[in-house]
C-alpha cells in the first residue's frame, strides 16, 4: 500500500477570485464565501425536482400511448399546445442542463490538473451550456405546428 | 496489506459499494450531460421541417441505437435513484448507517422499472428480431 499522503487541497471554488472573500472572523483570515455551499445545496434540491420531472417524461414518451412509437412531429406539436406541458420541458431543460453543467465542473476541477486545461474545459463548458439552454428555450416558446416541409 | 487502518475486510470506503456507487454516479452523470446536449440539438429540428424532424427520430427505430436508447434509460433511472440516495445519507439522521441496505432498495427499484420500461420501449425491435 502505498504510504503516500496528499496535502493538496480540493480543487473546488476558485482560489483566486476566493480571495476577495475576507472572513470576519479577523484580518489575514480567507474564506471561499458560499459558493460551494450553494452549490452542493442546489445538486440536491435540483435532483429532487429533476426525479419528477424527468421521469415523468420518460412514462410518458416511452410507456403511456403505444410506447415510443408514437413519437414524431404530430405528437410533439399535441403536447407543446399546452402551457403546462411547455412550462413543465421549460423547467426540465433548464434545471437539468445548470444541475449537469454544474456537475461537469466539478468532474474537471477533480480531473484537469493545470490551470489552462481546466480554464479552458470549463470555458467550453459554459459555452456549450449556454447556446444549449438559449436554443432549447427558443424552440420551446418559438414552435410553429404549422410550419411547411 | 499490512497498514493498521486495514482490516481484513480492507477498507470501509475503496472499492467497496460506497465507492463504486459513487463511480456510477459519476459515470451516468457525465453520459447523461452529453445526451442532453444531443437531444436538446436533435428535438430543435421540429423548427426546421416535420419532415426533417420524423427522418431522424426515426433513427432510433434502429435495433441498435434503440438497444442504446435502454441503455440511456437505465443509466437515468441509476442516477436518480442513487441520487435520491446520496440525499437520504446526507439529510437523513440514519442515512449513513443504512447506505449500503439503500443501494440494494437503489438496484431493485432499478431492476422493476427497467422490466416495465422493456417491452413499450423495444417493441420495434422485437418485433423485427423475433416476429413478436
Ligand atoms: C433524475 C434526477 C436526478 C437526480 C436525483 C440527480 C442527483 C444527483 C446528485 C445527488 C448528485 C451528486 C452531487 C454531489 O455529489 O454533490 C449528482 C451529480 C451529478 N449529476 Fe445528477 N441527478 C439527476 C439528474 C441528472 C441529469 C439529467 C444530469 C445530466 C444533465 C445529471 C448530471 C450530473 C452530473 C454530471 C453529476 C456530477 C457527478 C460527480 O460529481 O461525480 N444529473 N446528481
Amino acid at each position: 500500500m502505498s504510504t503516500h499522503v496528499s496535502l493538496e487541497p480540493p480543487r473546488t471554488g476558485n482560489p483566486g477570485r476566493s480571495q476577495r472573500y475576507r472572513s470576519r472572523k479577523g484580518p489575514g483570515k480567507v474564506t471561499r464565501g458560499n459558493f460551494e455551499l450553494y452549490s452542493w445545496l442546489f445538486m440536491r434540491a435540483s435532483g429532487v425536482l429533476l426525479v419528477f420531472l424527468v421521469l415523468g417524461h420518460l412514462f410518458i414518451m416511452m410507456v403511456t400511448d403505444g410506447g415510443v412509437e408514437k413519437i414524431g412531429f404530430a405528437f410533439v406539436a399535441g403536447r407543446w399546445a399546452s402551457p403546462w406541458w411547455q412550462f413543465w420541458d421549460l423547467m426540465q431543460l433548464w434545471l437539468a442542463m445548470i444541475h449537469g453543467t454544474n456537475g461537469m465542473r466539478t468532474v474537471i476541477n477533480d480531473y484537469a490538473d493545470k490551470d489552462r486545461t481546466r480554464a479552458i474545459l470549463k470555458g467550453l463548458l459554459y459555452t456549450a451550456a449556454v447556446l444549449t439552454v438559449a436554443l432549447g428555450t427558443l424552440v420551446i416558446f418559438t414552435f410553429d405546428p404549422s410550419i411547411k416541409g | 496489506m499490512a497498514s493498521g487502518a486495514q482490516g481484513a475486510k480492507g477498507t470501509l470506503y475503496r472499492g467497496r459499494e460506497g465507492m463504486w456507487s459513487w463511480v456510477a454516479q459519476r459515470v451516468t452523470g457525465v453520459l447523461l450531460f452529453f445526451f442532453l446536449f444531443a437531444h436538446v440539438l436533435d428535438t430543435a429540428l421540429v423548427r426546421v421541417s416535420p419532415h426533417t424532424y420524423n427522418q431522424v427520430i426515426g433513427t432510433y427505430k434502429n435495433p441498435v441505437v434503440n438497444l442504446l436508447e435502454v441503455g440511456l434509460v437505465g443509466a437515468v433511472m441509476f442516477h436518480a435513484f442513487n441520487g435520491l440516495r446520496i440525499i437520504a445519507v446526507d439529510f437523513w439522521s440514519k442515512g449513513p448507517k443504512y447506505q449500503r441496505q439503500l443501494l440494494w432498495v437503489v438496484v431493485g427499484l432499478w431492476a422493476v422499472l427497467m422490466l416495465g420500461f422493456l417491452e413499450p420501449m423495444m417493441q420495434h425491435t422485437f418485433h423485427e428480431w423475433f416476429g413478436w
